[in-house]
């Protein structure tokens, strides 16, 4: 007998004898008696409150939040969304366990309720001051003295954090920036937050803060390794999904590397009822997973081989509906909207031809404006025609009216019946290249093909009279891409590929593409995930899926969409102050300030194409990033290894600036990012957990940038240790990240604040509303960041003054700089385009509270159009009051949440019809297409109308999607139904990429590569031991690592980290369930408990998403220390094509585009360790 | 003779459409239970199946002894025997689970987090009992095999199926069981109960204990075979699932069917013949139990029902009743466990699942319409699994509802393509009931509620 149960039976105290009665069987009693009497006072309560959770998952739901003696008790959810139609199902009652979870957070001992810091570094600071220092030069004497340095950074993540007042939280944290500002320049100092749609507010307070002191703000969606770089490459636009109510109106559904059930719980009945309407599903997943349970069919797939699979539908559905026969809505469908007809130049290489760049205007002597943007294809009477639409006529004068989608007749896809040329053809599944012939022709002197014809030979897909070497029939399984030679990859049976993708093009063919699929991590975040996503967008894009509803991608990673993004960004940015805002890709900032470049085993020209040049021959990933920041393809932070402070001295900074770069007295900071000058100081992190989430080389991270110990096992001794003077981070509960923060703020939770929520996958805005006011010294995000602002503007009005920065601005997407280096190709020598911005550092606090004069005077860009919101800012200076003095004087006040709310959605096209119509009317104006009857100027969303109920907002230039209340959004609808080109090189939609970086890594079109050989590239030898695949997908009982550590989720799983494995291999070594085991590698090592179970395929293993350290987690025995996250067995491995920027819609845009933070090829071994564990 | 008229707010759950989420569990754990005392308790929990289930084999009645049996003459008895033999057992209640069968409760030293010292090495939250307040180590939960976790080969149901069964990677098959008390017509905790405590409500059926009754013998826990009454610790008295009567009286649905995500829950009205009860429970044959339950309600347009003294916003809603249509007119909601012998009144649709990757390489075209979403005989989860959860082992009921969710698909493809629909043997318009019923599952279609 347990002791508990031994305790439990002591209460047979309260067993008294009583009156037993006859057989009560059948007894009935009528009315409410006495006995029930605690029920129901329990169910009473005093106001029920709307608000939902700011968590990163896209759920996005409205909730019921209850209070009762002014304590919040429970939520359930709200079921009052709008009705999206009578014959469909409805988003009611949106939410998920956690979210039904989360009130414990609010009374729980993990809620952080006053003000922290690092005790030894208060000590150090007090000193300072005592000594009659002032806060700015106290800091400076704590951070510059490397025996202090050293105590406080050394006993970072150990405990001994002591309370402290907001007033010393505040000064410490102003002096921390003025320091840094006035010493190594405020791009040295850094914010990361990610998603602001969940709640837009508390994203763009700390945000404002950053972006007008000169700091930068670090992406987030590609860190994230969330960001599907194929997305840009294919569309040119960052993401844009179908609601899932769109779901509804998929006649095929495949889920792909997603699990719906569990990523998109609210989401996941619109899959469930949708069957009910007919739709077919299936399911491709290594393990059999929670969605397997809805599928009509079910895929085990190898993980990561899913391109093999995608490849060899390509090669089916090219064979049978292209080539044996052809379906008029397909060949209709890829001429108008994809570059296929597009032609392409062949270059000579070793008696053969190699796919070039595509035939441009220029190429034929055209001497038009941006004639090299114009790409040109073969009319129907065999013509060569620069059709309208291409990048050539999006930013030029004489494109005005021309950009456009509109063609007289369809172009010829096939040059088939002339001559012929053998080209070469990378492939990686093997050795060797593929020989495959094309049918070519001469235009202008140049032996062209086009793209289809290339695609065939790509896919294997043979026509009479081509030379080169083909596949003998599906059965072949030595030539790819055919069905036999995916089985052995993928694990797949050819008969069910060729099965499953025949079905699916002939429902597109009977539906007019309403075939969807849903996409997600398991997919996505491989190294090379955007190659298997083209794979899977080429099946979509062929069978004419895209830009209808119920059809197309579905990309639900991460993807959270700020309905109101205009709006955001503008608040986010400061831009109603100064522009530009400094940002930077998060991926390359953290590999070069962690120092895990210097980990990098092998040349960045180790993964190129057997056809590469060997321009990256010598070359390290390192010197790829800082020779995309030389080309003004990607910013980096800090720019440049002196304080743009400084250079804003000169008499003209730019000239300066320019002059002392081509000098060489002034270099890129990104080319020696371990010099003390270019170390990023000062790190801002709030509605984040980046150290117990996100951080791939979790423990790189702890060494290099905290200078904290660590699991590494083989640190580099030449990197340095400890590069951050002060690591700050808001939140309401203690995290990974709160542990290693130098200061930890006590944040307001959602249920205490006032701010927006948005997502992509249902079609409202709504708000988040204080059930109870912050309670202890709690702040919300929005009074945290203006105390901040307070104590940093007294000190910076002596200390720094007015100031003059220099900025380097990449070229954008959506902007003319797209254009700026004709055929990708930067010149030897690139001057950076330099803008610089006035900085009234103590002015801060003023402007973060009031809506700065850029707002109306250079209006609100976006994507290409630009609102000029004057009627909106005289209404919200009227609605939120103006300032009535100081350097806002005038200007509306934005000194509460409730009124940045207001503010947000004034100034968003989706929530204001009046700036939708007159951004629709500008692209029309470029177009020349009508675009009337998009928007509508009455369409009005205010803050009171999202309190009262989530609101139906409307479509906006802001996105590519129709929407109305009869309208299930599905992206790209505009562009399909109204000519709109797509935001690329063509216009269209893109299946080859011409760039000559995407040429050395062989994936100018798409092509099947592999999971990377990690034992090859690092030499780890696992021989003798349980090597396996180390999967990290996402969890049911988390939200990231929100609620991993909620006592409630912890009950319903089992209590503490864990890896799933399969039965085989936890009997190889020797492992039962819920024994101890540890999995180590070169990055670290984790420690947890095993999940045995037959749903998961030998060889690999997977720990679920973001289980911190925090909860359960003992000393390892390989290392003696605690046991890391999930990510201290991952780190950052960048993919060069990812930097590629200035080309059409290669070209950098924050979130938009840069390299992933990807961490699926990675590999450990698995032991079974001491059961007896130590804490 | 004229029956005499009850009703009774009954469930149906769709397993099609559960996620297993577990929303249900935790809206109603934060509402109801979220108290000292009833820790350990889950009104509301979810199952996955195959698995052990909560309290751990709480279905092998051969071991706990709950439920009813008929004895050699035919007559309905308890399982666990008299009164008597169980008060002499109190205080070593063999037939109870131990809080081990549930699973110990525990927290985490949280604040640690926060108030660690200047150490060596990071802080931790230990685990600690909630029981002792020892520091603890997590070896079983309320839902500990969830997603097939551990080795589910327990599950009592398994033991009686075993040649249809495979464990392993090829053949894995799982769905979800969201499990409440089943306000049952005949219920043997109310029976089981020596103090009288224990009640089923005259007006709507919900079986509650009368908290001030009470005196903690746990008879109860003993008799419900799906063992939903629990015992609080703390107070020493009896505590189960009161179908949120607070909010049903006040015509809203349950806190589980409101916030469950999957939209599968339906809550209505269903009138039954309240003198039958007794005969129908002792159907000699367990497999004829779910069609003499079937026989048991009443149709709220049978004469009777006028007579009954029932309130007419009640028989109205009886015949708008989503259970009814469900249960009795589509015939898709089985019982769960009817050879318990208790007729329970939360039912279930069974879950249609992957086709086996054998039969799908082989013989099973999808491409032929009629054959899209595959044969019921080649689905993962052996109808067997399901006939021993809904039917008492009788694989025909469960392949009948199979089969129709199945033809409403295949009719609606054939709407959804715009093509001629298959000829299924069921009418247009039913179909497109069933169909509007489950898929389109409105809210005020969902919940029928008269109020109190």
């Amino acid at each position: 007998m347990s002791q508990a149960e031994e305790l439990l039976l002591k209460t047979g105290r309260f067993f008294r004898r009583s009156v037993t009665s006859d057989d009560l069987r059948t007894v009935h009693l009528s009315g409410g008696r006495k006995g029930d009497a605690f029920y129901r006072d329990r169910w009473s309560h005093d106001k029920v409150v709307r608000s939902t959770h700011g968590v990163n998952c896209t759920g996005s739901c409205s909730w019921q939040v209850y209070v009762k003696d002014g304590i919040i008790t429970w939520e359930t959810q709200q079921t009052d969304y709008p009705s999206v139609g009578p014959d469909r199902p409805e988003y009611e009652p949106r939410g998920c366990p956690r979210g039904a979870a989360f009130s414990w957070y609010t009374y729980s001992p993990t809620r952080i309720r006053y003000p922290y810091a690092r005790g030894v570094l208060v000590e150090l600071y007090g000193q300072a001051r005592a000594a009659g220092l002032d806060p700015v030069a106290a800091w400076a004497e704590v951070t510059t003295n490397q025996d202090k340095r050293d105590r406080y950074q050394r006993a970072r993540g150990k405990g001994g954090l002591v309370r402290i007042t907001w007033d010393l939280a505040t000064e410490l944290i102003a002096a921390a920036h003025v320091h840094t500002i006035k010493t190594y320049g405020p791009d040295r100092v850094a914010g990361f937050s990610p998603i602001p749609a969940m709640s837009m507010v508390s994203h763009a307070i700390g945000s404002r803060f950053v972006s007008l002191i000169g700091g930068t703000m670090l992406s987030f969606y590609d860190w994230y390794a969330d960001l599907p770089v194929a997305s840009p490459q294919v569309f040119g636009d960052q993401t844009d999904v179908p609601e899932s109510a769109d779901w509804w109106d998929a006649a095929y559904l495949m889920m792909w590397g997603a699990n719906v059930p569990v990523t998109r719980t609210p989401d996941a009945h619109w899959m469930a009822e949708a069957r009910y309407r007919g739709q077919k599903v299936v399911v491709v997943a290594p393990d059999y997973n929670d969605a397997a349970k809805f599928a009509d069919e079910f895929l085990a797939v190898n993980p990561g081989t899913d391109g093999a699979l995608a490849m060899a539908m390509g090669h089916v559905l090219l064979r049978e509906f292209f080539v044996e026969r052809q379906v008029p809505y397909f060949t209709d469908y890829v001429s108008r909207f994809t570059d296929l007809p597009f032609l392409v130049r062949l270059a000579e290489r070793d008696g053969a031809h190699v796919p070039d760049k595509f035939l441009t205007a220029a190429d034929l002597g055209s001497t038009d404006e941006a004639a090299e943007w114009k790409t040109v294809f073969l009319d129907a009477a065999g013509e060569p025609v620069a059709p309208n639409g291409s990048v050539g006529f999006r930013w030029t004068d004489s494109g005005k009216g021309r950009w456009n989608l509109r063609l007289d007749s369809l172009p010829r896809l096939t040059l088939l019946g002339g001559e012929t040329a053998e080209v070469q053809l990378p492939r990686f599944d093997q050795e060797g290249v593929l020989r495959r012939g094309v049918p070519v022709t001469r235009v202008g002197g140049h032996l062209v093909t086009t793209v289809f014809d290339l695609m065939l030979a790509q896919y294997g897909v043979g026509r009479p009279g081509l030379p080169g070497s083909w596949p003998q029939g599906y059965d072949d399984a030595e030539e790819p891409y055919t069905p036999a030679w995916q089985e052995p990859i993928t694990g797949v049976p050819a008969r069910r590929a060729e099965k499953i993708v025949r079905e699916l093009a002939r429902t597109a063919e009977a539906t007019r593409g309403r075939c969807m699929i849903v996409l997600g991590a398991g997919t996505t975040q491989w190294f090379h995930g955007d190659t298997i996503y083209r794979s899977f967008l080429t099946l979509l894009l062929l069978t004419g899926c895209q830009g209808v509803n119920g059809g197309g991608w579905a990309h639900y990673v991460g993807q959270e969409k700020c309905r109101t993004q205009t709006g955001w960004a503008q608040l986010a940015g400061a831009l109603d102050w100064s522009r530009p805002a400094r940002q930077t890709p998060a991926t390359p900032f953290w590999y070069l300030h962690t120092d895990q470049w210097r980990y990098d085993r092998f040349d960045a020209d180790e993964l190129c194409s057997p056809l590469r040049t060997g321009r990256f021959a010598g070359l390290r990933t390192a010197d790829l990033v800082a020779q995309a920041v030389r080309n003004g393809w990607m910013p980096m932070a800090p720019t440049f290894d002196r304080n743009p402070l400084e250079l804003g001295e000169a008499a003209d900074p730019v000239a300066f600036t320019l002059e002392e770069l081509r000098s060489g007295r002034l270099r890129y900071a990104a080319e020696q990012p371990d010099d003390p000058r270019n170390w990023p100081r000062v790190v801002t992190i709030w509605r984040s957990n980046l150290l117990g989430s996100s951080a791939k080389g979790n423990e790189y991270f702890l060494h290099h940038l905290l200078g904290a110990d660590s699991n590494l096992p083989e640190p580099d001794g030449q990197a340095p240790r400890g590069k951050l003077d002060l690591l700050v981070t808001l939140d309401f509960r203690m995290t990974s990240t709160t542990l290693f923060s130098d200061i930890v703020l006590p944040a307001a939770t959602w249920y205490e604040k006032h701010d927006l929520s948005s997502t992509d996958m249902h079609p409202f805005v709504h708000a988040f509303n204080p059930a109870i006011s912050p309670p202890w010294e709690t702040k919300t995000d929005f009074s945290a960041f203006h105390a901040i602002a307070r104590a940093f503007s007294g000190l910076a009005r002596d200390h720094l003054g007015t100031r003059r920065d220099v900025v380097a601005v990449p070229y954008q997407h959506d902007t003319p700089g797209e254009t700026a280096q004709p055929g990708g190709r930067a010149p030897a020598e690139v001057a950076p385009k330099l803008v610089v911005v006035e900085r009234d550092y103590g002015a801060v606090a003023a402007k973060l509270a009031a809506l700065g004069p850029l707002t109306e005077r250079l209006g609100l860009p976006v994507k290409g159009v630009t609102f000029h919101p004057d009627h909106e800012v005289a209404w919200l200076g009227q609605r939120n009051g103006l300032a009535a003095h100081g350097p806002g004087k005038g200007r509306p006040l934005l000194d509460t949440d409730a009124k940045a709310c207001e503010a947000i959605l004034a100034l968003s096209g989706t929530s204001n019809g009046r700036l939708a119509v007159q951004g629709f009317a500008q692209l029309a104006e470029r177009t020349g297409t009508d675009l009337g009857g998009l928007a509508h100027e009455g369409h009005r969303i205010e803050f009171s109308d999202t309190q009262a109920r989530p609101q139906h907002v409307a479509a906006s230039p802001e996105w590519s999607g129709k929407e109305s209340h009869d309208r299930r959004y599905s992206p790209f609808t505009i562009n399909v139904e109204h000519d709109k080109p797509w935001h690329t090189l063509t216009g269209r939609m893109h299946f080859f990429l011409d760039h000559d970086w995407m040429h050395e890594y062989g994936e100018a079109l798409p092509v099947y590569r592999p999971p990377l050989d990690m034992a090859a590239l690092f030499g780890e030898d696992g021989a003798g031991q349980l090597v396996v695949r180390y999967l990290t997908p996402h969890s049911k009982w988390s939200i990231h690592s929100e609620y991993q550590d909620n006592l409630i989720m912890l009950t319903l799983s089992r209590g503490g980290p864990t890896i799933w494995m399969s039965v085989r291999d936890a009997e190889r070594i020797g492992v039962a369930d819920n024994d101890w085991i540890e999995a180590v590698n070169r990055n670290g090592v984790v420690v947890a408990r095993a999940v045995v179970s037959h749903r998961m395929p030998d060889g690999t293993v997977y720990m679920y998403h973001a289980q911190e350290r925090v909860i359960d987690v003992p000393k390892s025995e390989a290392t003696g220390r605690r046991g890391g996250i999930h990510n201290s067995l991952t780190r950052v491995l960048i993919k060069p094509t990812h930097m590629i920027g200035g080309y059409a819609q290669l070209s950098y845009g924050f979130n938009y585009l840069g390299p992933t933070g990807n961490q699926r090829d990675e590999i450990t071994v698995i032991r079974r360790r001491s059961q007896e564990v130590e804490y | 003779m004229s029956p005499r008229v009850m009703a009774q707010i009954a469930m149906v759950m769709n397993l099609d459409k559960c996620i297993g989420c577990h929303t249900c569990s935790v809206t109603c754990k934060q509402t109801w239970t979220n108290r000292p005392g009833v820790e350990y308790v889950w009104f509301n929990n979810v199952e996955t199946r195959p698995g052990q289930g909560y309290p751990r084999r709480y279905e092998d009645q051969e071991r706990w002894r709950g439920g009813w049996q008929v004895d050699a003459k035919g007559r309905l008895k308890l399982r666990a025997g008299g009164r008597l033999r169980k008060l002499l057992g109190i205080f070593a209640n063999p037939l109870m689970p131990s809080i081990d069968d549930y699973y110990e409760p525990w927290t985490y030293d949280y604040e640690n987090l926060t108030r660690a010292p200047l150490s060596d090495d990071v802080p931790v939250a230990r685990p600690r009992s909630l029981i002792t307040g020892e520091p603890t180590t997590v070896r079983w939960s309320a839902n500990w095999d969830d997603n097939l976790g551990g080795d589910p080969s327990p599950d009592p149901l398994l033991g009686r199926i075993q040649d249809q069964v495979k464990l392993d990677f090829e053949n894995a098959f799982m769905f979800y069981l969201p499990r409440i008390c089943e306000h049952c017509l005949n219920p043997s905790c109310v029976a089981s109960c020596p103090s009288g405590a224990m009640y089923k409500r005259s007006e709507d059926g919900i079986v509650l204990v009368d908290q001030d009754r009470c005196r903690g013998w746990r008879m109860c826990v003993t008799g419900c075979p799906y063992k939903k009454v629990y015992f609080n610790h703390k107070t020493g008295k009896a505590e189960k699932c009161t179908f949120c009567y607070p909010r049903v009286e006040v015509g809203l649905p349950t806190v589980c069917s409101e916030t469950c995500v999957g939209r599968l829950r339906y809550l209505g009205v269903m009138l039954y013949d309240a003198d039958r009860v007794s005969e129908v429970a002792a159907t000699p044959d367990d497999k004829d139990l779910y069609e003499a339950q079937l026989s048991l309600f009443v149709d709220p347009d049978d004469p009777a029902v006028a007579g009954s003294g029932l309130p007419a916003d009640w028989i109205e809603a009886a015949r708008r009743s989503p259970v009814r249509d469900l249960i009795v007119k589509y015939r898709l909601a089985l019982p769960l466990h009817p050879e318990y012998r208790t007729l329970p009144m939360v039912w279930y649709v069974p879950p249609l699942s992957p086709v086996v990757d054998a039969l799908a390489t082989s013989g099973h075209d999808g491409e032929d319409a009629d054959n899209l979403f595959a044969a019921i005989e080649s689905l993962r989860i052996p109808v067997g699994y399901l006939a021993e959860l809904f039917t008492a082992g009788d694989p025909a009921p469960v392949t009948a509802s199979l089969r129709r969710l199945a033809a409403m698909r295949s009719y609606m493809r054939a709407v959804n393509l715009g093509t001629r629909p298959p000829e299924v043997g069921i009418s247009d318009e039913e179909l497109r009931a069933m169909y509007r019923l489950l898929a389109l599952a409105k809210y005020e279609e969902r919940y029928v509620i008269p109020t109190a």
